[in-house]
């Protein structure tokens, strides 16, 4: 059936996949990647959003397959904190640089073991448990950035030290803002909480 | 199997394969940033170096393979270098002060490598050289005047040399020895210039 007005949800899945593959282009890679700044706090976030819009766009009837299939929120937020732990390694940031596998094990593992799981475990979480995404994440930003800003030597062989402490400002400065935003929403949000009863499942709103 | 069950079995088994990951991709904990990953390989497994055309300070075309037999000393420069590079100078004259003298040449040797060779000519390698004692035959200051052997030779120490904004170049430094049998076998830190001497007398 050539149906010519398509579903939106799937419009919006094709639109993603766009960008997807325009984000593993070689010129966007080139320039993304070109300082620390971009890598760490550009392209890496974008490719976990593109993984959060891309489970959202799900019917919600797989995702609480999955869900429940893998054994609930736990292992989600586990997987997606490891996952994202090894991309604020110095180490795996040159690997994505000098190792196509690396640089597609990015590509692969962003979306799909950070944004995808936080997704799938966000509705169940309490509010205690999504306080310990974001305290954790805000956290492990603030500690990295400060740790960039004073390290004696460079981290990275592929970036300026300039470059790593920008970085690193860049994270702090980044991780105050977060933190203030989350504590805001705390208090006048409504997202943060657990689910709405009769929500029916639809409040899968990261914070 | 009931959903606590099931919550517990795959936590137990990401958290298992998670730090297993961990683990090996830090070479045990050990090895955080690819600098140190690099020390750490070279120890496990020294690695054979590619063949490839020098010119020293005095004009000689000459390999690292000419050094087989002997222990050699590898640092990398670029002669316009105004910073890391001048204390380069001194910490490899340092070493040479430290190993004894009738080893010097015959069991031992030291080359400092340019990695850029459109701007150091021979000219400029024999005046970094004379300014830290280099004399070109226990320790010589060379270039790579090929670009693609230059790529294979950095490649295969590990160097990254990338540009900085003041028109040098920033990249990873370190003490580097050749074995007698062409392999490269340490890499240490350039602050550790008498442990990285010792390293070396003990094996003359």
């Amino acid at each position: 059936m050539s149906s010519p007005t398509l579903p939106r949800d799937v419009k919006y899945g094709i639109g993603l996949g766009i960008l997807y593959l325009l984000l593993g282009t070689p010129m966007a890679r080139d320039w993304l990647e070109a300082t620390m700044s971009r890598h760490m706090l550009v392209q890496m976030p974008l490719l976990v959003i593109l993984g959060i819009i891309g489970c959202r766009l799900l019917p919600v009837r797989w995702q609480n397959d999955v869900l429940a299939r893998v054994g609930g929120s736990v292992p989600c937020v586990m997987v997606a904190l490891f996952a994202s732990s090894y991309w604020m390694l110095p180490r795996a940031l040159d690997a994505a640089l000098t190792e196509p596998l690396a640089e597609v094990g990015k590509f692969l593992s962003l979306p799909l073991l950070v944004g995808f799981p936080l997704v799938l475990a966000w509705r169940r979480l309490t509010l205690i448990g999504r306080g310990f995404v974001w305290t954790n994440f805000i956290s492990m930003l603030a500690v990295l950035g400060w740790l960039y800003i004073v390290a004696p030597v460079r981290v990275c062989n592929s970036y300026l030290v300039n470059d790593q402490e920008h970085a690193g400002w860049y994270m702090v400065i980044g991780s105050i803002l977060l933190f203030v935003w989350w504590l805001a929403t705390l208090f006048i949000g409504s997202g943060v909480g657990p689910n709405k009863p009769g929500g029916n499942g639809s409040g899968t709103t990261l914070a | 199997m009931n959903p606590v069950k099931r919550s517990v079995v795959t936590t137990t088994l990401v958290i298992s394969l998670g730090s297993w990951f961990f683990w090996w991709a830090t070479d045990g904990f050990t090895a955080f940033t690819a600098e140190t990953a690099r020390r750490v390989e070279i120890l496990r497994s020294p690695r054979p170096l590619p063949m490839v055309t020098l010119e020293d300070q005095d004009g000689n075309k000459i390999s690292l393979q000419d050094y087989e037999g002997r222990l050699l000393a590898v640092d990398f420069i670029y002669t316009s270098c105004t910073t890391l590079c001048q204390s380069m100078g001194m910490i490899f004259k340092q070493i040479r002060d430290l190993i004894p003298r009738e080893s010097l040449g015959r069991d031992f040797a030291l080359i400092s490598i340019s990695f850029d060779p459109d701007h150091d000519d021979t000219a400029s390698l024999k005046k970094y050289g004379q300014a830290y004692g280099a004399d070109g035959k226990i320790w010589r200051v060379a270039r790579v005047p090929d670009k693609a052997e230059l790529k294979s030779l950095l490649d295969a120490f590990g160097i990254v040399v990338i540009p900085d904004e003041f028109g040098g170049y920033e990249h990873n430094t370190a003490l580097h020895l050749v074995g007698r049998d062409g392999r490269l076998r340490l890499i240490t830190d350039i602050d550790k210039a008498a442990p990285f001497a010792e390293q070396v007398v003990a094996l003359l």
